[in-house]
């Protein structure tokens, strides 16, 4: 069937800001599918929340959006836009909730605008889960004995009479939040109650608990004239109990012989097709370990996480033939990109193994239970192909960026046998590791099968790893013993750990006895036809498939690895600008990147694709093959600026500003010695090692310092220290990993936080704008509201910052992009931090003046310089637009984590708020990020001393506009002497009715709780805070976000907002 | 120990022995599907050839009761690697043992992704998995590409004709090699399924009444079959509804006149797209050919084209005109592979009812 000629301009959904369950997955299907419908020459508007998307992109979209996702905001663009369709099948759960409020008010009919690629029967038949159910029971298709209920009585009920455990499902909820098992009564009643408040429509689901069966995904694809495939199905190697997005999963399913892989196969087209789903869309399912029972666990009737997981894993771009297929298009119309001989009717079959490990952020936040859960915590993945198993877990391994390598990594060798065996039971991120220990003493499968539910299959590879380790160890080092060593991708130097070698030692005799990495092709289609798309991983002891080109100059762009708090998606936006334009320069382009869910992986972007662990000796493989003229490190984040000094062991130059330079920003005394020069004031510090130093250096100093460790990124580590009994804790923390670099300890200001992006191209620089952030110095810039054009500077501090930067960027002799950040206090400006490279604002301060600035950095790298690519040198002209980013939370998916802001970033993703005047813009900001009041008009405050006098202003403020507050006594006392109603609450140590009752009583909308600093925030307020959270209850913990909100409040005349097509910046 | 398979072009990969030591010749075909090795190994259409299973590890669930004959049909058996431990409900034991048992001598540790790449580039080949260290290549490649695959289809077809009960229609299976799940998805429907020797006469065929004849797959040269589609020419003669699989349909189309023509490396595989032309619907089917019917050589008055292969438009079935048959280069019955083209059997049993 051609397309359907009546569909011209369509209005893309996107899936607003990252957290946890809905993360950059959904730039890369958005990315896909606007490319894909523009190829058909159709109008695309988009509309999206997140600034630091490439979706959002004006290269990608005709008309652009960056606007809160709300039902009134899209009804108002399709008025504005007059879309003839609306494609929402491509932004995750956040647009198809979108999608089924606007058909469920009628809009859509009343505006003659129709759904394509789904329609709401569809995701209604999909997602409510009666709905569901009764669908599966018409076509036999089990489900686990399940009722949705509505009330916590009825669930109950249900439970009593199957028998515990059930699992807890909340119906319209993405990544599981409020999910859960629950082993008894009271589990049962505690999860139950949170779900039903996060269902959209108060439901869920409480089923019989499978746990432990083997859990298996179908990504499945239908056209509109009913042909369906399947794209790849996958196991996971968790049993059921572990939310996917959090399992290691491997592609195809390892242990499920031919029977059972097509029973389930059948059953995912039965379902695909009994839905009416055009399109992809995700099955899961739990298989009996031991009999051909089966139940489906969920249907998503969308692309998902999973799917760009199947994308990568198979080559086979699920968004764009969805996207196809939602102008009208069948599968055996549309060409198989990769082959471009075959058709997308094909399915794909892999001729490798494809392994995924969940990214997880307890490193972030070490207070939280690592347990996993149906409830999603991690907040990126990575994959990694190889030929065999061992290998691809390996390569996997060492691409998560947690300093891990090995299954060595975690150190359980200490632990008793007993209580190993309890630890194994505990399914955690580590599990892996333990499970390599227990081989290691000698435990049997049948044990550890016993205690996990794991495959033995699985549990045998860990083993061949774990007997690896042991004869490299014990046995003579031979040929032989490397290279069987190097086909399970052990590293070098795990392998010379092992054998008590040096890692030079053991790579100069791989490399003397030809043990290198050759390349293979993800081609769809395991050889059986030439494949084009140069999409490439490595394994040993094969054969190499790279052809060697010639001609053009070779750039190797290094990514950012997985998606982790304080390296988001922001750096995959750079690293695929750089890469474009770069092709633009007429280079040919490389990427070596480990990030199934980004856009920088998809097979199209660059010349060449190569799908490797980021690590020194994963890259040096690269370079021997590619002899790249230069590499990039300065778009991919931390990940690739730490891999700069072994790029310049192998000779490769590095690109745009050196390594040298690089170093002099991070390197205390070379940089003071810098900024002494040029005459630029920072807040007093020094560098130690130990805590006695520190101490010395605090005393000196006085408190409140700031302690850092060098050299990280999303300020790691980072914490601000009010006695010597802080700095002994914080400093201990750091120290638990071995630190290369000394630690920085700084006089801590309390100024006004402003940051800078500049270009600089060795004699001049562009700013394209400075950028304030609403909460005070102490606080991370990646979670601060930030606001552009600065507000509360005058002209002249605005010069000295020009200045300074131009000064530092000269200095520094950067070549490309740096970022800036300053602290004001009246009228002095201070540097805390020089970063010579890409940050977290600059999709943001691109989109919002409208200058390409990754791509301008590129061209300056190459050879450009500013003035002769048409732009001013020094501060670029405010634009006329105020552009509020906000950073959004995921809190509630980390049971037991702190939410209270510090130095140390937390925030996952980040929305927009852009208008004409500031108030709407922080309107829109705030709304963007999910934060809608008022609902009950009952708020609590509770501030540490030094907010006491603006907490009484901003309680004014709120009482003003029909709050009840409560506060507790300290906190009330001083409100009621300013003449604010406050009611005095007890503390939740103190008896009831006490804090904790009025939230969980469900009346609050607020609570505005600011912890004092120093190491005892962690536990004062905690419970609170964390109560609140998974309540669904608001929390500030920064007077002035309070403040910002109750602005944004008081503005009631914004009813109407005005939309903004960035695209016309 | 050290295996070798040595191609026709010289080319010599080093691997380990898996299996039976004994040394074979063979026809080198390669295998696509990710799961059912056991079908694979089962499926008499491999009589006369040695499988390279581009599928990386195998042997992962180890033997399980999902045979199609009585036997393992290929000659050689070649994988990248071979499970050390199998993991499944119904694992009855290794894939090593089994090979053993049946006497296949393989070969794991190649790089089979890049003898696959020769096959297709090169197309099929012949080659030889060996022990022997000290092969000669000079004396041995002569052999090789003198090596021709004999009359396979009558060392895979049955002795005996026999008969699986049922209360249904009566099928009579010609058996040229066929699939245990052709007869099972008959019986599943009721049918009464008697299997015939590939030797069997029209006559013999005929004079059961059958309710409906089964053409099966097998292996080989369909042109090699000459006593065959003789045999066949009678069967076509009557009114009894025919259904023939892969060889079958082949057969089928040489007793009208058409040609067969070799693929230059087959398709092998449990994911192709074949299109339904009478309503243009796509299934992904299970396939095992390496020759196939060059369909503009069957005059339109004799048999209309009803399936072809999405990727190379090469032909995937006719349907008769003005007769009850129907034919298939695909495999309905699956095993291994996608079901979705099951329904095909159904249509059969539509068939054989309109004529009751």
């Amino acid at each position: 069937m051609p397309r359907n000629k009546e569909i011209k301009k369509v209005l893309v959904i996107g899936s607003g800001p990252i957290v946890i369950g809905q993360a950059a997955e959904f730039d890369y299907a958005g990315t896909q599918a606007c490319r894909s419908l523009k190829e058909e020459g159709l109008e695309v508007v988009l509309l999206n929340s997140n600034p630091a998307t490439i979706m959002t992109d004006k290269d990608i979209a005709d008309r652009v959006y960056i606007e809160p996702l709300t039902v009134e905001v899209v009804e108002q663009l399709i008025l504005k836009e007059k879309p003839d369709s609306v494609l929402p099948t491509l932004g995750g759960q956040a647009a198809l909730n979108l999608a089924m409020e606007l058909d469920e008010n009628g809009f859509l009919k009343r505006n003659n605008v129709r759904l394509i690629g789904t329609t709401s029967e569809t995701i209604k038949k999909a997602e409510d889960r009666l709905e569901f159910k009764t669908t599966m029971e018409k076509i036999g298709e089990p489900c686990a004995a399940s009722l949705v209920v509505e009330s916590v009585e009825e669930g109950v009920r249900f439970a009593e009479k199957t028998g515990y455990p059930v699992v807890l499902r909340p119906a319209y909820t993405l990544g599981g939040s409020g999910g859960g098992i629950a082993k008894n009564r009271g589990q049962l009643v505690e999860t139950l109650e949170n779900g039903l408040r996060l269902s959209r429509v108060g439901q869920v689901l409480v089923e019989r608990c499978i746990a432990g069966w083997k859990e298996i995904e179908y990504e499945v694809m239908r056209d509109g004239s009913g042909n369906c495939i399947t794209v790849c199905n996958m196991e996971n190697i968790d049993p059921v109990g572990v939310h996917t997005g959090d399992s290691i999963v491997v592609a195809p399913s390892q242990t499920l012989g031919d029977k059972e892989y097509q029973m389930l196969r059948t059953s995912a087209l039965n379902i695909i097709s009994e839905l009416n789903i055009t399109g992809g869309c995700n099955v899961q399912y739990a298989l009996h370990p031991k009999s051909f029972e089966y139940c489906v666990i969920e249907v998503n009737p969308r692309v998902s996480r999973s799917s760009a997981l199947a994308s990568k894993a198979t080559g086979y771009p699920i968004a764009k033939v969805a996207a196809k297929i939602a102008l009208g298009y069948t599968l055996d119309e549309i060409k198989n990109a990769v082959t471009k001989k075959t058709y997308a009717s094909f399915e794909p079959v892999l001729d490798y193994c494809v392994v995924k490990i969940p990214r997880l952020p307890f490193d972030k936040f070490i207070s939280a239970k690592r347990t996993l859960t149906t409830q999603m915590k991690a907040t990126g993945e990575v994959m990694s192909i190889c030929d065999n198993f061992e290998g691809a877990l390996m390569k996997a391994i060492r691409s998560l960026e947690q300093h891990v390598d090995s299954l060595m990594s975690y150190d359980y060798s200490n632990m008793a046998e007993d209580e190993l065996i309890e630890e194994l039971a505990v399914v955690d991120d580590r599990r892996i590791w333990k499970i390599a220990e227990a081989l290691r003493r000698g435990i049997s499968y049948d044990e550890i099968h016993e205690v996990t539910q794991i495959d033995k299959w699985f549990i045998d590879k860990i083993a061949i790893l774990v007997e690896m380790e042991e004869r490299l160890k014990n046995e003579p080092f031979t040929l032989e013993l490397l290279r069987e060593a190097k086909r399970m991708e052990f590293p070098d130097h795990v392998i010379a750990a092992l054998s008590g070698k040096a890692a030079e030692e053991v790579c100069d005799m791989r490399y003397a006895n030809g043990i290198t990495a050759a390349y293979k092709m993800v081609d769809t289609c395991a050889a059986e036809f030439a494949a084009e798309t140069p999409y490439y991983y490595s394994v040993y002891g094969s054969e190499n498939e790279v052809e060697k080109t010639t001609g053009k100059k070779k750039v190797l762009v290094l990514g950012s690895g997985p998606i982790r708090i304080g390296q988001g998606i922001e750096f995959d936006f750079c690293s695929v600008h750089c890469t474009w334009a770069f092709s633009r320069e007429g280079y040919e382009t490389i990427i070596v990147n480990n990030n199934p869910e980004t856009v920088s992986t998809d097979f199209d972007i660059a010349d060449k694709l190569y799908f490797e662990p980021l690590t020194p000796e994963d890259v040096r493989s690269i370079v021997d093959l590619e002899k790249p003229d230069g590499a990039v490190v300065q778009f991919g984040g931390q990940t690739a600026i730490k891999l700069t000094e072994s790029l310049m062991n192998m000779g490769v130059p590095i690109l745009g500003t050196s390594a040298e330079n690089v170093d002099a920003a991070e390197d205390r005394e070379l940089f003071d010695a810098i900024l002494e020069k040029c005459g630029i004031p920072r807040p007093a510090g020094g560098t130690v090692f130990t805590a006695e130093e520190a101490k010395r250096v605090a005393n000196e100093l006085g408190y409140p310092v700031l302690v850092r460790p060098s050299y990280v990124l999303g300020g790691q580590g980072m914490r601000i220290a009010i006695n010597d009994h802080d700095i002994e804790e914080f400093i201990g923390i750091i120290n638990q990993i071995a630190q290369d670099h000394p630690i920085l300890v700084d006089k801590y200001l309390q100024g006004k936080e402003i940051e800078v992006d500049a270009v600089c191209d060795g004699d001049d620089i562009l700013i394209p704008g400075i950028m304030e952030h609403i909460e005070r110095a102490g606080i991370h810039s990646g979670d601060s509201i930030s606001v552009y054009p600065a507000q509360s500077i005058s002209e002249k501090t605005k010069g000295i910052i020009e200045d300074y930067t131009k000064k530092l960027a000269q200095s520094l002799h950067v070549i490309g992009l740096l970022n800036i950040q300053f602290i004001v206090c009246g009228e002095e400006v201070y540097v805390i931090e020089v970063n010579p490279r890409s940050s977290r604002t600059v999709p943001y301060i691109s989109k919002v003046t409208g200058i390409p600035i990754v791509s301008l950095a590129t061209k300056v790298i190459a050879g450009g310089k500013i003035k002769e690519l048409g732009y001013t040198p020094g501060l670029a002209p405010e634009a006329d637009y105020f552009a509020v980013k906000m950073p959004v939370f995921s809190f509630e998916k980390i049971r037991g984590a702190d939410i209270s802001l510090g130095p140390e970033m937390k925030s996952t993703g980040e929305c927009l708020g852009i208008a004409k005047t500031f108030d709407e813009a922080l309107y829109k900001a705030f709304l963007g990020a999910g934060i809608k009041l008022p609902k009950y008009k009952n708020m609590i405050i509770t501030v540490r001393d030094e907010d006491k006098e603006k907490a009484v202003e901003i309680g004014q403020r709120f009482e003003k506009i029909g709050y009840r507050i409560f506060a507790t006594r300290g906190t009330a006392r001083a409100m009621k002497e300013a003449g604010v109603k406050a009611n005095a609450v007890n503390k939740i140590e103190q008896e009831s009715p006490n804090l904790m009752d009025l939230i969980l009583g469900h009346k609050i909308d607020l609570v505005i709780d600011t912890p004092p600093q120093g190491a005892e925030r962690a536990e004062d307020g905690f419970v609170i805070r964390r109560n609140a959270i998974e309540t669904g209850v608001n929390v500030l913990t920064a007077i002035d976000t309070a403040e910002a909100l109750i602005k944004s409040l008081e503005n009631t005349n914004i009813r109407k907002l005005t939309l903004i097509d960035i695209a016309k910046i | 120990m050290k295996a070798f398979l040595i191609l026709e072009d010289g080319t010599v990969f080093a691997g380990t022995s898996i299996g039976s030591k004994k040394e074979i010749i063979s026809e080198i075909v390669f295998n696509t599907s990710m799961t059912g090795y056991l079908e694979v190994l089962t499926d008499p259409s491999y009589a006369g050839q040695a499988v390279v299973m581009t599928y990386p590890l195998i042997g992962n669930y180890g033997i399980t009761p999902d045979i199609e004959s009585k036997k393992a049909w290929p000659k050689g058996y070649i994988v990248r690697e071979l499970s050390r431990l199998p993991s499944n409900f119904r694992c009855e034991g290794t894939l090593q043992d089994f090979l053993e048992k049946q006497d296949i001598p393989g070969i794991a540790g190649i790089d089979t992704r890049a003898l696959t790449k020769m096959l297709r580039e090169k197309g099929t080949m012949n080659g030889m998995i060996t022990v022997n260290e000290d092969f000669d290549l000079k004396e041995i490649l002569p052999k090789l590409k003198a090596y021709r695959m004999g009359d396979v289809v009558m060392e895979a077809t049955c002795e005996v004709p026999y008969t699986l009960k049922g209360h249904g229609p009566k099928v009579a299976l010609m058996d040229f090699g066929a699939k245990n799940n052709i007869a099972r998805s008959l019986c599943k429907r009721g049918c009464e399924v008697t299997v015939y020797p590939a030797s069997t006469l029209a006559a013999d065929i005929i004079a059961s009444a059958p309710d409906g004849i089964m053409l099966s797959n097998g292996p080989g040269d369909p042109e090699m079959c000459t006593t065959i589609i003789e045999e066949i020419k009678k069967l076509y003669e009557t009114d009894i509804p025919i259904f023939a699989i892969c060889l079958g349909h082949q057969l089928m189309a040489l007793a009208n006149g058409a040609k067969t023509y070799k693929l230059k490396y087959g398709h092998r595989g449990g994911n192709h797209p074949v299109k339904d032309l009478s309503n243009g619907r796509v299934y992904i089917s299970s396939q095992n050919h390496g020759y196939a019917v060059d369909a503009s050589t069957l005059s339109a008055t004799v048999a209309k084209e009803a399936f072809v292969n999405v990727n190379d438009g090469t032909n995937e079935g006719f349907s008769y005109v003005g007769k009850n048959i129907f034919t298939v280069q695909f495999h309905p019955e699956a095993c291994p592979g996608p079901q979705d083209s099951g329904y095909l059997f159904d249509r059969f049993m539509d068939m054989m009812k309109g004529v009751r």
